[in-house]
């Protein structure tokens, strides 16, 4: 039973980073161009890029 | 559209560019076309490229483009860029640009976000419990134990994600009303403050997971209801800011200048090109041309004005230029009258009681009844206090209002995006709720029953096919209607344009004029059609006659309309003849023409005293106060903005058949959300004695919880099936 002293923070401090991950995609206007960012990533600029 | 294509001069259009960070300026954009990754590239790469510009984004979900200008960046040459390589655009009024930001929807979200995680995490030490009341193995100490730390868990989030009711409850409480949200936080409230107290003296059941999934689910529900109406606002948004366009002023030395709308004070001179909307009242100082005040009267032929004569804003300027002086500042010019109307029936229509409301209304007082016996009964027949108000908490959580909260949201989601799909905007859900009530249509005539721009009415092919290249050369609408007529082909070059006649052209030595009777030299005498005349210079004329034909669908939706039980009739500002002729052609018995924008919005006025619930569809601006006072409203695309805003829903494309379309969706949408209230009473009219009488226990009340709000959900989904395309 001990371990559940282990586990129980652990996966709770996991979901917690998955909510502050979340929290931090809101702050940062990631929802703003769901079309837009999916397309970009399309988009090929070559030239910038010495690789 | 009643927009204006873009074919702006080189003029001064730095009002619309926002002051940002030390010299640069934000200019932004509504550009039409863009759908694609390379549509994106291409709009980016060439305006980044311009001098001047430091950055250029689009928004591809929203269409708007910012464009981030130097000092000395050039506004109009982003414009005539965009329109060279294929995406015209718009100004957008940097005002109305503004309110993009969505402060609500995101406390919304998180809030939303901080419930599931609460609801996920409170249920993993909710499960062992569980167990426990089914005879598994679970001590008195483990199981305060994971008691605690459910509470630890679901306590703080269901007070954060709760807020979102807790305020609005407080509200309305302080206005003296109680709305759907009191009887949620008095639930939440009372259900986590007598789990506590269980926890603390041992107790076995307690809820704190019911209380932070009570307001997952719900929250569920807000916030489809919120992205509704932010994207219908976003619409409208979009809209209003297009139409801010814009005015060109002249100032003493004769230069032109583009300035927003409201800038234009009484006594400015301005310039209307041909295409141009007459953008206040004003009067003509020269020039001469003729007028379309289709939108603003209904009235099919176009009216010549000359120097001395008044027009009115919302006129487009058909074939001269005109310089005006102005008579009123745009807010003024908009008919103050019709203004007036607009916010008397806003204000009826505001009266409207939302049918999750209504269902409220009766669900409130018989739960907290239900409540309040159950702890008084309880206590009466032999039960401890603190056992009794254990009772009272579980029937507020059991007969949770989550299928209400989601019932009705969700169908409306389903209900407007399925007709999204089929080009019909909703601008509310409460509007679809008053569109299915509705018993009878008043349709306009001009632009709605008919298609609002004139049609080459039976006429010889070879007559048509030697006036073509004359009409192909002119922009006026009966012209462009002939040259619709002819096809494609060549136009003359020469052509010379005659303001309020018509146009002349010299082909193979010949002198050829089009344009009106005298002046092309026809002797007639009056002929209710509209007319275009055509010929050689000392010959015979020929005449081509024109009318604004119905739209194809029309009498099959006034059948369509009819066989569902709605009375159709035709309200009109157009002369008896036109409008007689259209309802003959259209089926449609009952009839009235000549009508002012009041006569219009008494018509409604008067069907509503007699308990008729009315829906007009209408597009001009005479319509408007009839649009806003009428049960519920529609507008064609093709609709002057501002009807646009006035009406409920918005169609695009030619048929007018989705009037009809929309009826059976708003129809379909309330049967869905009537079934969900009965699928809604009856689920409490089995668990609310249940918890009443103790049988409920934390599993079953998270069970039932989660079921009823599944079904629900699921049956408002039926809408999206079927019908489609």
């Amino acid at each position: 039973m001990n371990i559940l002293v282990l586990l129980a923070p652990f996966s709770l401090g996991l979901a917690l980073v998955a909510l502050g991950a979340f929290w931090w995609t809101l702050q940062h206007d990631q929802y703003e161009d769901p079309q837009g960012d999916a397309a970009r990533i399309l988009i090929e600029n070559d030239e910038d890029c010495p690789l | 559209m009643a927009l204006v294509e873009l074919s702006l001069p080189r003029a001064d259009l730095s009002a619309f560019v926002k002051p940002g960070s030390r010299d640069e300026g934000l200019l932004e954009l509504l550009v039409s076309g863009a759908h694609c990754a390379g549509c994106m590239a291409r709009v980016e790469g060439d305006i980044g490229r311009l001098s001047g510009v430091i950055s250029a984004r689009l928004n591809l979900s929203t269409g708007r483009l910012a464009v981030t200008l130097s000092r000395g960046g050039d506004p109009a040459l982003v414009l005539e860029t965009l329109e060279r390589i294929g995406y015209p655009a718009t100004l957008y009024d940097p005002e109305a640009a503004e309110i993009a930001q969505d402060r609500e929807g995101r406390a919304i979200t998180m809030a939303l976000a901080v419930a599931a995680f609460g609801a996920g995490n409170a249920m993993m030490f909710s499960v062992p419990i569980w167990a426990g009341l089914f005879g598994q193995e679970l001590g008195p100490a483990t199981r305060t134990l994971m008691q605690w730390a459910s509470a630890v868990i679901g306590a703080p989030c269901a007070v954060f994600s709760g807020m979102v009711f807790f305020r609005s409850a407080w509200r309305s409480l302080r206005a003296g009303k109680a709305n759907m949200d009191v009887p949620i936080s008095i639930g939440v409230l009372l259900t986590l403050g007598v789990s506590f107290q269980e926890t603390l003296l041992h107790g076995r059941d307690t809820y704190f997971d019911a209380a932070v999934t009570l307001l997952f689910l719900l929250l569920i529900g807000r916030w489809l209801d919120h992205s509704l109406r932010r994207k219908a606002r976003g619409a409208a948004a979009d809209l209003l800011a297009m139409q801010a366009s814009t005015a060109i002023l002249l100032d003493g030395q004769g230069h032109e200048r583009r300035v927003p709308l409201r800038e234009v004070m009484s006594g400015d001179l301005i310039l209307v090109r041909p295409g141009e909307r007459i953008p206040v009242d004003a009067r003509v100082v020269s020039g001469t041309s003729e007028l379309d005040n289709g939108l603003l009267t209904g009235e099919t032929a176009a009216v010549t004005v000359e120097t001395g004569e008044v027009c009115r804003a919302g006129a487009l300027n058909l074939s001269g230029l005109l310089t005006l002086v102005a008579l009123a500042r745009s807010e003024d010019s908009t008919l103050a009258e019709i203004a007036r109307l607009v916010e008397a029936g806003s204000q009826s229509k505001s009266a409207y009681v939302r049918l999750a409301d209504r269902a409220a209304g009766i669900y409130v007082p018989v739960v907290h009844t239900a409540a309040a016996l159950t702890f008084l009964l309880g206590w009466g027949s032999g039960l401890s206090p603190r056992e009794a108000l254990l009772r009272a908490a579980t029937v507020l959580i059991i007969t949770c209002p989550c299928a209400l909260g989601l019932a009705v949201p969700a169908v409306q989601v389903a209900a407007s995006s399925r007709l999204f799909r089929r080009g019909i905007l909703v601008k509310s859900g409460v509007a679809l709720e008053r569109l299915a009530e509705v018993s009878r249509v008043f349709f306009d005539k001009t632009g709605v029953l008919t298609e609002g721009r004139p049609r080459l009415l039976a006429a010889d092919p070879a007559d048509i096919r030697r006036a073509a290249p004359l009409a192909r050369a002119s922009s006026h609408p009966l012209a462009k209607a002939l040259a619709r007529a002819a096809g494609a082909g060549p136009a003359v070059e020469n052509a010379r344009e005659v303001a309020g006649q018509g146009l002349e052209a010299t082909i193979d030595g010949h002198l050829y004029r089009m344009g009106r009777a005298d002046y092309v030299g026809a002797i007639t005498g009056p002929s209710s059609e509209t007319e275009l005349w055509f010929g050689e210079v000392g010959a015979d004329p020929v005449c081509f006659r024109f009318a604004d034909e119905l739209r194809s669908d029309a009498a099959a939706t006034v059948l369509a309309l009819r066989r569902r039980g709605c009375e159709v009739e035709i309200l009109s500002g157009d002369l008896e003849g036109p409008t007689a002729a259209a309802a003959r052609r259209a089926g449609v018995t009952d009839w009235r023409s000549q009508l002012t924008p009041q006569d219009k919005a008494m018509a409604v006025e008067s069907a509503a005293a007699q308990g008729v619930r009315v829906l007009m569809v209408g597009d001009g601006l005479n319509d408007i106060a009839a649009l806003s006072t009428a049960h519920a409203s529609m507008a064609p695309g093709t609709a002057l903005d501002a009807s646009q805003t006035a009406a409920d829903l918005i169609f695009s494309g030619d048929r007018l058949g989705a009037v009809v379309e929309a009826m059976d969706i708003a129809r379909a949408a309330k049967q869905r959300a009537l079934e969900n209230f009965a699928f809604a009473a009856l689920y409490n009219l089995i668990a609310g004695p249940a918890a009443m009488l103790g049988l409920i226990n934390p599993f079953i009340a998270a069970l039932a919880m989660s079921g009823s709000s599944l079904v629900v959900t699921l049956n408002a989904l039926r809408l999206l099936r079927g019908g489609g395309r």
